[in-house]
C-alpha cells in the first residue's frame, strides 16, 4: 500500500505486525481520544529497609530473571561515552539469554559494539531514534530480520505509553545515585544533565536498574528519577567516558559556510512574523543551527524582544541567554554540554523535562505544542519539503530521527537550514531517500544559494520577499544545484526491508531498504 | 544584474577550490580570486588554471568577480593575463603600480590577449593597487591613465613595508596615502577601495576603521573573512533618514525636471545638480530605483 | 604526448582532488587510481573528467592516482590538467627552475 506521501509500505511485516500507513500530520491526532490503550504502571511492594544495592551489574542483572525475548530499555545521555549499554547486552549473551529487543532512546558510535550481538543472535530487534556508523551499515546491509524501528523522541515516549514497547527492563546510567534509586545527571564527574529520556522508562518497565559511577549519601538530589519507580541500584567504576558525554564541543561554528547559513536563516526568522516578545524557540546543537542562536541573540538585544522558553536539546549557548534573560525558562530534554549541568542544578528556570511531556503526541499537549520556532538541520530535503535526516546520500542508516518530526509539527515556523550541496553531494533531492519528517511540517528551508517557502504558506513568503530576502523556487534551485555538482547516479537497494520510520503518531512514514552491495 | 555599488570585495586565495566556488553566496559586493600574495609561488600555474575553470563555470551570482593577478614583471603576470582574460572577468586587479605607464603596458597586453581571442575591447575594469611610496606620489594621474579604471585601492600591508613603518590599528602612517588615494579617485569619478583589516575577530575594530573609511572618501573596503561583510555594508549602507531624504529630493527632482526647472527650493533648502547626485547615489545604495515607488 | 616524470597537483583538502601522475610503458594505456568518498554517485562522471583532461593532451600511456574529496568538475579538470602539465614540463608562468 502507499501512504500519503506516496511511500510504499507493507501491510504486514513478519515479526512487527499490521502496519498503519502515514495520513498526515494531524490526521489521526484530530480525533483526541486515541484508540491505543495506556500501559498500566507495575505493581509491587517491597518492604522498609529491603536493600536495593548490587555487588555487580551481572548481579542486578540476574536478579532482575532475564529471559530470552524479553525488552531492555536505556537511554542515550551519555552519547558517545556510553558504556553501559554494550557491556549490558554482554552481560546478557554470556547467560545465555537470546531474542532481546533493545529499545534505547538512541545509538551512537559507542554502539559500535552491538554488531556481533546481532550477528550471534542476543538481539534480534531494535527500537531507537538515531542508528550510526558501523551498526547503521551493518543494520543496512541486512544483519537483522526483522528491520530496525526508527522513532522519534516523542514518538517513542508514545510506544512506551501505549505499551508498543512493553519494557521488561529498564537498564538507567546515572552520574549520581542513591542506595534506595533516586539519581540524577545533573551532579557527578559523568554528569551529562538531563534525564529526561529514561523517565518514562521507569514508570513503565516491569523492572529498573539504576547504574552509577557515584554513589552518594541518601538521598541524592535532585530526585530525577524516583525511588518508587527503582528495583536495583548498582555501583559500578565508571558509566562511560565524560570527555565524550560532556565534550563541550558545542561552541559556535567558525566555517563561513555555516555562518552564512544561519545568518540567512536568522533574517528569514527577523521577519517572518513569529520573532516578538514572548516567542518561544529551539535549536540543534549542529554547525550552522546552533550558530542561528548567536545571530537571534545578537536581533534580541537589537529589538529589545526577549522570549518565553527555549526547549530541546540545551547546549551552554541556550543557558548563556537564559542568564541574559532573553528568555524566562529552559526546558531540558537532553543536555549537549558540561556547562549545562550546573546550570541545572543551580537555576530555577532551568527545567528538566521528560520526554513524555516534551514531544510524546499522545497526551494533553506536549511541549513542541507550544513551540513558536524551531532550526533544524537536514540530511536531504527534497522538492516536496519532505526531509531526511535517517539515511545517508548512499542509504545507509546514519542518523537520527530524535525531535525533529515532533518539534516541525509543533512549531509555527519551522526553518530547515542546510547547504545546499555537501562535498559534491546536492541535499536539495526531487526525492529523499527516506522521509523522516513530512514536507506539510517544513514551513522555509535556508541554504547559502536561496531561500525556499513551502508554497503552503504563501503569507510566509510575501512577508520575506517584502525584507528583500533572496526567495527561490525550490524546484529551480534544485536544478541549480544539480547543474553545480553534477547528477548522482541513483542508489541500488534490493527489496529487501531493514528499517521502519514510524511517524510519531505511530503510523508509518517510510521504509529503509537494504542497500545493494 | 550586477550590483551598481563596491561596498565590499572579498579576497579569496585562487588555489582553493573550495572557497572559489562558494565565491558569489556570501553577500560581497565583489569577489577577489587572488593569484597574487595568497598563493604560494610554487601553486601559480595551478591556481590560474583553476580560477579560469571555475570563472567559466561557477555562478557568481550578482557578485563583481575581480581577478588579482601577479605583478607582470614577475615571470607570473603575463600568462596570468592569458589565461584570464579569455574567460571574461569584470575587473582585473593590478598589484603594485607606481607609475602611469605600468598601467598602460598591461590594459595594451590586455587588449592584445583580446584581439587574438575576438573579445572585444574595453569590458575588463582596471582596478590598479597602490603599494608603493612611489605609486602614492603618482596616484592621480595612475587614477586617469586609461577610461577603464573604475576604481583603485590601497595596499596597506604592503606600503608601510615600502615605507619602512610597521602598521599600526590606527593606520597613522597610511593617513596621507589614504587620503591622497581617495582624492586622486574622487577626481576621476571613480571607486576608492581601502585596504584590509586583518583581525577578524575585532568586530568593533573593524566598525570604527570603516566608519573612518566612508568619512574620508572611501566606498568600499577589502575583506578578508566572509564574516566582516555584513558590518562594512551597515557602515557603507545610507540610514533610513538618508534615503527617505534622498526619495523626497529625487522625487521632487523628477517633478521639477519634467516641468523644465533644474533648480528649485526644497524644505527651504536650494536643491541643485550635486545634491540630486547625491541623493541618486544614496539611493543606489540601498538598491532602490524611485520607479519603483 | 608521453608522460616522462612523475608530478603531482591538488591538495587533500575537502572539494580538492589530489592527482599524481606517473609515466609508465609505451602501450600500458591510462591506468586510472580514483579514491573519492562519492564514488558510488559519481565515480563515473569523475572517470570521464579526467579521461577528457587527458584526452586534450593526447595522452595514451599514464598512471594516475586521484584523491578525490569531493571536488566539482571544474576542479578536477583543473588539477588533472595542472599535474599533466607538470609531468611534461609544458607548465608556463612558473618560477624558472
Amino acid at each position: 500500500m502507499k501512504n500519503v506521501l506516496g511511500r510504499d509500505i507493507p501491510e504486514y511485516i513478519e515479526g512487527i505486525g499490521k502496519l498503519e500507513p502515514f495520513q498526515g500530520a494531524w490526521t489521526k491526532l484530530k480525533k483526541g481520544w486515541m484508540d491505543e490503550p495506556a500501559v498500566a504502571i507495575a505493581t509491587k511492594a517491597k518492604l522498609p529497609h529491603e536493600n536495593k544495592l548490587c555487588e555487580s551489574l551481572e548481579e542486578a542483572i540476574i536478579k532482575a530473571n532475564p529471559v530470552n525475548g524479553m525488552t531492555i530499555s536505556f537511554h542515550h545521555h551519555l552519547r558517545e561515552g556510553d558504556d553501559v549499554i554494550v557491556k549490558c547486552i554482554s552481560i546478557l549473551s554470556n547467560l545465555g539469554i537470546n531474542s532481546i529487543t533493545l529499545a534505547s532512546s538512541s545509538l551512537t558510535t559507542a554502539h559500535d559494539g552491538l554488531v556481533p550481538y546481532i550477528q550471534d543472535g542476543t538481539i534480534t530487534r531494535i527500537y531507537s531514534s538515531g542508528i550510526r556508523e558501523k551498526l547503521g551499515k551493518a543494520i543496512s546491509k541486512g544483519i537483522l530480520d526483522i528491520p530496525v524501528i526508527i522513532q522519534s523522541h516523542g514518538g517513542r515516549a508514545r510506544a512506551i505509553r501505549t505499551g508498543k514497547i512493553k519494557i521488561d527492563l529498564a537498564i538507567i546510567s546515572a552520574s549520581a545515585a542513591d542506595c534506595e534509586g533516586n539519581a540524577t545527571g545533573a551532579v557527578g564527574k559523568s554528569a551529562f544533565g538531563s534525564i529526561g529520556y529514561s523517565m518514562v522508562d521507569v514508570e513503565h518497565a516491569m523492572q529498573s536498574i539504576i547504574v552509577t559511577d557515584n554513589l552518594v549519601d541518601y538521598p541524592c538530589i535532585p530526585i530525577s528519577i524516583a525511588q518508587n519507580f527503582v528495583d536495583y541500584v548498582v555501583k559500578v567504576d565508571s558509566i562511560g567516558d565524560p570527555s565524550k558525554i560532556a565534550s563541550g564541543t558545542t561552541r559556535i561554528t567558525k566555517s563561513p559556510m555555516d555562518l552564512r547559513i544561519a545568518q540567512l536563516a536568522a533574517n528569514v526568522i527577523e521577519h517572518s512574523g513569529y520573532f516578538q516578545n514572548n516567542f518561544s524557540f529551539q535549536v540543534g546543537a549542529g554547525g550552522a543551527t546552533l550558530a542561528v542562536a548567536k545571530f537571534i541573540r545578537d536581533k534580541m538585544k537589537k529589538k529589545n524582544i526577549t522570549g518565553s522558553f527555549m526547549l530541546g536539546g540545551i547546549t551552554s549557548y541556550c543557558v548563556d541567554m537564559l542568564n541574559e534573560n532573553l528568555f524566562k525558562a529552559l526546558f531540558d530534554v537532553q543536555s549537549f554540554d558540561a556547562a549545562v549541568s550546573s546550570s541545572l542544578l543551580n537555576n530555577k528556570n532551568h527545567i528538566e523535562v521528560p520526554s513524555t511531556l516534551y514531544a510524546n503526541p499522545f497526551n494533553c499537549g506536549c511541549l513542541t505544542n507550544k513551540l513558536d520556532i524551531v532550526v533544524l538541520g537536514v540530511l536531504e530535503i527534497d522538492v516536496d519539503f519532505n526531509v531526511n535526516v535517517i539515511t545517508s546520500s548512499e542509504g545507509y542508516i546514519t542518523g537520527a530521527s530524535g525531535g525533529h518530526s515532533d518539534t516541525a509539527s509543533g512549531a509555527k515556523l519551522a526553518v530547515a537550514v542546510c547547504p545546499s550541496f555537501r562535498g559534491r553531494i546536492p541535499i536539495i533531492k526531487k526525492r529523499v531517500n527516506t522521509i523522516v519528517t513530512p514536507g506539510e511540517s517544513i514551513d522555509v528551508l535556508v541554504t547559502e544559494r536561496g531561500i525556499c517557502v513551502n508554497p503552503n504558506n504563501k503569507d510566509l513568503e510575501l512577508r520575506l520577499r517584502k525584507a528583500g530576502l533572496n526567495i527561490r523556487d525550490i524546484h529551480d534551485l534544485e536544478i541549480e544545484v544539480d547543474g553545480i555538482t553534477g547528477i548522482p547516479e541513483k542508489i541500488q537497494f534490493t527489496d529487501k526491508i531493514v528499517g521502519i520510520v514510524e511517524y510519531r503518531d505511530g503510523t508509518i512514514i517510510d521504509v529503509i531498504r537494504q542497500v545493494k552491495e | 544584474m550586477k550590483k551598481n555599488k563596491r561596498r565590499t570585495a572579498l579576497y579569496i586565495p585562487g588555489h582553493n577550490p573550495a572557497m572559489v566556488q562558494q565565491g558569489g553566496v556570501y553577500g560581497a559586493d565583489t569577489v577577489l580570486l587572488d593569484l597574487e600574495d595568497s598563493v604560494a609561488l610554487s601553486e601559480k600555474d595551478a591556481a590560474r588554471i583553476l580560477v579560469r575553470n571555475m570563472i567559466r563555470t561557477v555562478d557568481f551570482y550578482n557578485t563583481e568577480v575581480t581577478v588579482r593577478i601577479n605583478h607582470i614583471d614577475t615571470p607570473f603576470g603575463i600568462t596570468d593575463l592569458e589565461y584570464i582574460v579569455p574567460v571574461k572577468p569584470e575587473a582585473i586587479r593590478l598589484p603594485k603600480i607606481e607609475t602611469k605607464h605600468d598601467v598602460i603596458r598591461v590594459i595594451e597586453l590586455i587588449e592584445k590577449i583580446e584581439k587574438k581571442h575576438g573579445i572585444p575591447h574595453g569590458n575588463i575594469k582596471i582596478h590598479p593597487m597602490i603599494e608603493t611610496a612611489i605609486g602614492v606620489q603618482n596616484v592621480f594621474e595612475i587614477a586617469g591613465a586609461h577610461p577603464c579604471i573604475d576604481a583603485i585601492t590601497i595596499g596597506g600591508q604592503d606600503l608601510t613595508a615600502d615605507m619602512g613603518i610597521v602598521k599600526t590599528k590606527d593606520n597613522a602612517g597610511l593617513d596621507y596615502a589614504r587620503k591622497a588615494i581617495v582624492m586622486a579617485a574622487k577626481a576621476n569619478r571613480i571607486d576608492a577601495l581601502d585596504s584590509v583589516f586583518a583581525d577578524v575577530n575585532d568586530d568593533e575594530g573593524l566598525r570604527i576603521e570603516t566608519e573612518y573609511a566612508k568619512k574620508i572618501g572611501f566606498t568600499g573596503k577589502a575583506v578578508i573573512n566572509p564574516r566582516q561583510i555584513d558590518i562594512i555594508h551597515d557602515v557603507f549602507n545610507p540610514t533610513d533618514e538618508e534615503i527617505r531624504v534622498a526619495i523626497k529630493i529625487v522625487k521632487a527632482f523628477n517633478e521639477n525636471a519634467a516641468r523644465g526647472i533644474g533648480v528649485f527650493a526644497l524644505d527651504g533648502k536650494m536643491i541643485d545638480a550635486p545634491v540630486v547626485t547625491r541623493a541618486q547615489h544614496v539611493l543606489n545604495l540601498a538598491d532602490i530605483d524611485i520607479n519603483d515607488l | 604526448m608521453v608522460i616522462k616524470q612523475q608530478a603531482q597537483a591538488g591538495t587533500f583538502e575537502s572539494s580538492d582532488m589530489l592527482v599524481l601522475v606517473e609515466p609508465v610503458s609505451e602501450g600500458t594505456g591510462r591506468v586510472i587510481e580514483l579514491h573519492s568518498p562519492v564514488m558510488v554517485q559519481f565515480g563515473k562522471s569523475i572517470k570521464e573528467e579526467i579521461n577528457n583532461a587527458l584526452d586534450e593532451y593526447e595522452i595514451k600511456d599514464v598512471r594516475l592516482i586521484c584523491n578525490d574529496k569531493g571536488a566539482l568538475s571544474a576542479t578536477i579538470s583543473a588539477r588533472v590538467e595542472t599535474a599533466i602539465r607538470r609531468a611534461l614540463q609544458i607548465q608556463d608562468g612558473v618560477l624558472p627552475s
